[in-house]
């Protein structure tokens, strides 16, 4: 082995912790990287990624079963401009009863589900993504979409009233298809019993064309498909355009604080591994002076040191891909989950990437302090051994021996000013640690604030719906519109019912307002409503007929603000109501209005089947509440039920990226803390032994190495805080924003005096826990054995 | 006849392998007595002196000083001991060079608790002293050898330590400031300073020495008392 390979070998082999250390933290770095990069990444037009790699369906056709045969279908794939297409696939809708899980209420209506018969998950067009289960082996297996129904449904089974014999099918497996193609698949051969008597099935096709990238283009392609099929033949059909829109606007609500926290994550990693490495190597700098007194030049010596620091950084970067790439699956399971797309996973250039650039970086960080001390004269070298850069901080040390401390404090406060560079290292990645946790708080704090809020969209404890539990009684025959309850006599039972303290009534309808070509969701409320009134951005809610509430695209695409007045047009009338408030809703992409049903009246529209919402007494017992209303409205032909508030899957995705990416920041931090305390006590492992000859003890040893860091860490977090806030306060209001509405002031209001306090102090908890570790090594290291060290 | 202030019985001293470097010493050091450690290298001379100050544990036998079992003692108690009744002295002076010299030397009262005033009088006056008072706010970086040496001393003193440790303090000295130090530590003794000291210098052991004990491979080979001094 040539002199420099037994140099480089040594130095990796003695200095084990620190190496060790070097090790982790690359390990550590490159992780959160891997994860960081992998979800940003994914977060890029996730909807156009996996409709390429699922060959996803540019149209969707039903065609009706009595019209057109299935080899008539079949023949639309000789259509200009189509390339590939899958089907047909025979089609039908069911009302089906899932068996619900224990304590769970039946759903008051069956819901109807979508289901096409198909053999094979995979296909030219519209392959399926499996999430769990199986794909179909048989009769009696149905695989429902990934997210319909109720959780847990795997292994259970659904029932399908509406069709003679009541068949009942196994749920084998969940899929997901990228422009939701179906509600669920079953076997060709199944569907004729799943076809009510009397009825044909559809004839779904899916389409792939050559030129499908506007809605022209995707116009002409619908017109060559229609042309080429028997007149009237086709039902409907729908643009994968469509599809695309809704989920890049779901995506677009991720997009800004993935970014940020992404960010934040890649630019610690740099930073720490920057300090550790050329940490690592100024810590050698009397070794260098040895080796060059020796006769190396310093370009072998900045070989050398390359070579020392590479050793352990490249295990690191490598079990760090490992865990990076097994960190990001549940990541982007989640992610998976809130784009509604299929399998996400680690773009294959990033683990090329990353490492690439981690493993440049450490050869870069090494190679600066290398060339300096190489290059710095040998006795320089020399001389600098054993407490580093004599003279630097000094005055620091006399200020803190001033301080009425201790004197292990205050030698310790005095400590991170004798190395400058690497304390302001160390307290801007304490510094993004603070920011991280602060942002992630109120990130977490925001949401559920506005997830409250946006449950107010079905407010109260109790609802009653206007129909009666189950629609279809097992072999009943078609499943017409049921008849609706009468409001009136509703509204009359429930206010008669003990326990009622209020109740209104509202109900969803679409209308149109002067100047705006697309209709609006209306939500129109009877009754008192101000008890369930959603979270307002500005102004008041409604209080009676002639005032109205919208959300903020109604605003944006009428130009509107609060207290204008705009025109609802109705059935050959037309009313001016007044705009008294900006309410927080993300429904219908916050292109919303909330009004009195006087309002609508006014205009000549009204509705019947309206949803009551009831908030009941304090003390009454909600359950028994419920089974007693609900028989009192049985005859009526209504139902009550018990309402849960929902979390959106939006939500919890946001909270768990947030909180996994934030754990890995904190990490991160910790892990460059208790690296550059063991960088400083093995610097100062002299002096240590020094103090513990005059009489320091462990404890003050202990002291006196953690108030090292521990004002860092204090400056740290107190600065990261503020710039927490600011980032919150930045990328909040973005999220809204693509989510199609601002933030009500109450929700971004969430950093108050008991929660800053701790967070503050996060910079120093996240010093004294990265410090602690080697704080205890430094007490425990021998005092004779330091004193021979030189 | 005065009580023992140090009093070794049968102690030695194994490192992990390889012979003994202190192999069942014996030996008993009354106040007052400046006692010269001399041995060739590598005959368990500094070992001996850990052993005194506490700062290494025997691998059998025991070490009592100033009537403190320093063997038995946990690392807590053993630093307390240290602040309250040792001094010691080094080759290589082992001041912080990051502290001026009133610091340096103000350190063990510090360490210790004692007020602040207190502190600084007696930091103030060792210096005055020892002849180094001029010094008091420069950096040990910027201090001749033998200055550095004093500063070492006055350290040491601090605490009206009842043993004063010191291990070659003139071995990184040249003749002129080995002479200093040498008279400086004859001095102290004089006033009643209980010392021990190991050294290859045979005029130090000659000139500020009571009584001289030799080393070899972890054995006494020798202990004389000095007729006059
Ligand atoms: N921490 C240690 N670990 C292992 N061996 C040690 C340690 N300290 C001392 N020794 C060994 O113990 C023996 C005695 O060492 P010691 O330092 O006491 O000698 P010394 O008489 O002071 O020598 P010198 O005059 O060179 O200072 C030596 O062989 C040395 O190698
Ligand atoms: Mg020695």
């Amino acid at each position: 082995m040539s002199a420099l390979g037994r140099v480089v070998r040594a130095g990796v082999g003695r200095r084990r912790v620190q190496s060790l250390v070097m090790a982790l933290t690359t390990m550590t770095a490159v992780t959160a990287s891997v994860m960081a990069a992998a979800l940003v990444v994914a977060s890029q037009q996730p909807f156009d990624h996996s409709f390429a790699r699922q060959r996803g369906a540019h149209l969707t056709a039903v065609f009706d079963g009595g019209r057109a045969t299935a080899a008539q279908v079949a023949a639309t794939a000789h259509a200009h401009g189509v390339t590939a297409t899958a089907g047909p696939f025979p089609l039908v809708s069911v009302g089906v009863r899932p068996q619900p899980p224990a304590g769970m209420p039946a759903p008051p209506v069956d819901p109807v589900l979508t289901v096409a018969g198909r053999t094979a998950l995979g296909g030219a067009v519209d392959s399926l993504t499996l999430t769990s289960g199986h794909w179909l082996t048989g009769a009696g297996q149905i695989v429902v979409a990934d997210g319909w129904g109720p959780p847990d449904l795997l292994g259970h089974q659904v029932h399908v009233p509406g069709v003679p014999g009541n068949p009942a099918l196994t749920v084998v497996g969940t899929a997901r298809s990228v422009t939701s193609t179906a509600d669920a698949w079953v076997l060709p051969g199944q569907i004729a019993a799943l076809t009510r008597p009397g009825t044909t099935p559809e004839q779904q096709m899916l389409y792939r064309f050559a030129a499908a990238g506007s809605t022209a283009a995707m116009d002409a392609d619908r017109a060559a498909v229609t042309a080429a099929a028997p007149a009237g033949s086709v039902d409907g059909s729908q643009s994968y355009l469509v599809v695309r829109a809704t989920a890049n606007r779901q995506t677009a609500t991720f997009v800004p604080f993935v970014a940020a926290l992404g960010l934040l994550g890649l630019v610690m990693s740099v930073l720490i591994i920057g300090i550790v490495v050329s940490g690592a190597v100024s810590a050698g700098t009397r070794r260098i002076g040895v080796l060059k007194s020796l006769g190396f030049t310093p370009f072998q010596v900045a070989r050398a040191y390359v070579g020392q620091a590479l050793i352990p950084a490249a295990a690191g970067t490598v079990l760090g891909v490992v865990l990076g790439n097994l960190g990001a699956v549940p990541l982007l399971s989640q992610a998976e989950g809130a784009y509604h797309t299929g399998t996400l996973t680690v773009a294959g250039w990033i683990d090329v990437a990353v490492p690439a650039a981690v493993l440049a970086l450490v050869v870069v960080s090494a190679l600066a302090p290398a060339l300096r001390a190489g290059r710095l004269r040998t006795v320089e070298a020399l001389a600098i051994g054993r407490t580093p850069q004599v003279g630097r901080g000094r005055w620091a040390a006399r200020l803190a021996g001033r301080l009425p401390l201790p004197r292990a404090f205050s030698l310790g406060l005095a400590g991170p000013f004798a190395r400058p560079g690497r304390s302001a290292t160390i307290a801007a990645a304490i510094v993004f640690g603070a920011v991280g946790v602060t942002f992630a708080y109120g990130l977490g704090a925001s949401l559920n604030g506005v997830q409250r809020g946006i449950n107010l969209d079905s407010p109260g404890q109790v609802t009653v719906d206007p129909f009666p539990r189950q629609i279809a009684a097992p072999g009943s025959g078609p499943a017409g519109p049921p008849r609706e309850a009468d409001p009136a006599a509703v509204a009359r039972v429930i206010a008669a019912q003990p326990g009622t303290r209020a109740s209104f009534s509202s109900v969803f309808t679409e209308v149109h307002f002067l100047g705006v070509s697309d209709a609006v969701t209306a939500v129109a409320y009877q009754g008192d409503s101000s008890w369930g009134a959603y979270q307002m951005v500005s102004g008041r809610w409604f209080d009676r007929a002639g005032e109205i509430v919208v959300g903020h695209r109604f605003l944006q695409a009428t130009g509107t603000r609060v207290g204008d007045w705009t025109t609802l047009e109705g059935d050959g009338r037309s009313t001016r109501a007044r705009i008294v408030g900006e309410a927080m809703t993300t429904g219908d992409g916050g292109m919303r209005v909330l009004t009195d049903a006087g309002t609508l009246e006014r205009a000549g529209i009204t509705e019947h089947s309206a949803t009551f919402s009831i908030a009941l007494r304090p003390g009454t017992d909600r359950d028994r509440y419920v089974a007693a209303l609900d028989t009192a409205l049985g005859p009526l032909g209504a139902s009550a039920q018990a309402r849960n508030g929902e979390i959106s899957a939006t939500v919890v995705a946001i909270d768990a990226i947030t909180a996994i990416l934030t754990l890995m920041l904190v990490l991160v931090a910790g892990l460059g803390v208790l690296n550059t305390v063991v960088l400083d006590t093995r610097e100062r492992v002299h002096d240590l032994g020094v103090l513990k000859a005059l009489g320091m003890a462990p404890r003050q040893t202990v002291g006196m190495v953690i108030t090292s860091v521990a004002g860092i860490g204090a400056v740290g977090g107190l600065a990261g805080v503020p710039l927490g806030i600011a980032l919150h306060d930045l990328v909040v209001p973005r999220m809204g924003e693509a989510a199609g509405t601002r933030i009500p002031p109450v929700d971004m209001a969430v950093y108050h005096a008991p929660q800053l306090v701790p967070l503050a102090l996060g910079g120093l908890l996240i010093a004294v826990l990265g410090a602690l570790l080697p704080a205890t090594w430094a007490a425990r290291t021998r005092t004779a054995t330091a004193l021979r060290t030189e | 006849m005065t009580a023992p202030i140090i009093e070794i019985r049968d102690v030695s001293k194994r490192y992990d392998d390889g012979p003994p470097a202190l192999a069942g010493l014996s030996l008993t050091v009354a106040a007052g007595e400046a006692l010269a450690v001399l041995g060739p290298s590598g005959s368990g001379k500094s070992t001996l002196l850990n052993m005194i100050a506490g700062l290494d544990r025997p691998t059998g036998g025991g070490v009592t000083v100033a009537g403190v079992r320093v063997d038995e003692l946990t690392e807590t108690a053993s630093a307390r001991f240290r602040r309250e009744r040792i001094g010691m002295v080094f080759q290589f002076f082992n001041l912080l060079d990051d502290l001026t010299v009133l610091d340096n030397v103000l350190l063990p009262a510090q360490l210790l608790g004692t007020g602040r005033a207190a502190a600084r009088d007696r930091a103030v006056e060792l210096l005055d002293n020892l002849g180094i008072d001029r010094h008091a706010r420069a950096y040990p970086g910027r201090l001749s050898g033998g200055e550095r040496q004093r500063v070492a001393v006055a350290r040491a003193l601090m605490n009206r330590p009842a043993l004063l440790l010191a291990d070659e303090p003139t071995g990184a000295l040249d003749t002129a400031s080995g002479a200093e130090v040498r008279e400086l530590l004859a001095e102290l003794n004089d006033d009643g300073q209980t010392i021990l000291l190991v050294t290859h210098d045979l005029a130090l052991a000659e000139s500020c020495a009571t009584r001289t004990i030799e080393l070899v491979d972890g054995r006494l080979a020798r202990d004389e008392r000095a007729a006059t001094r």
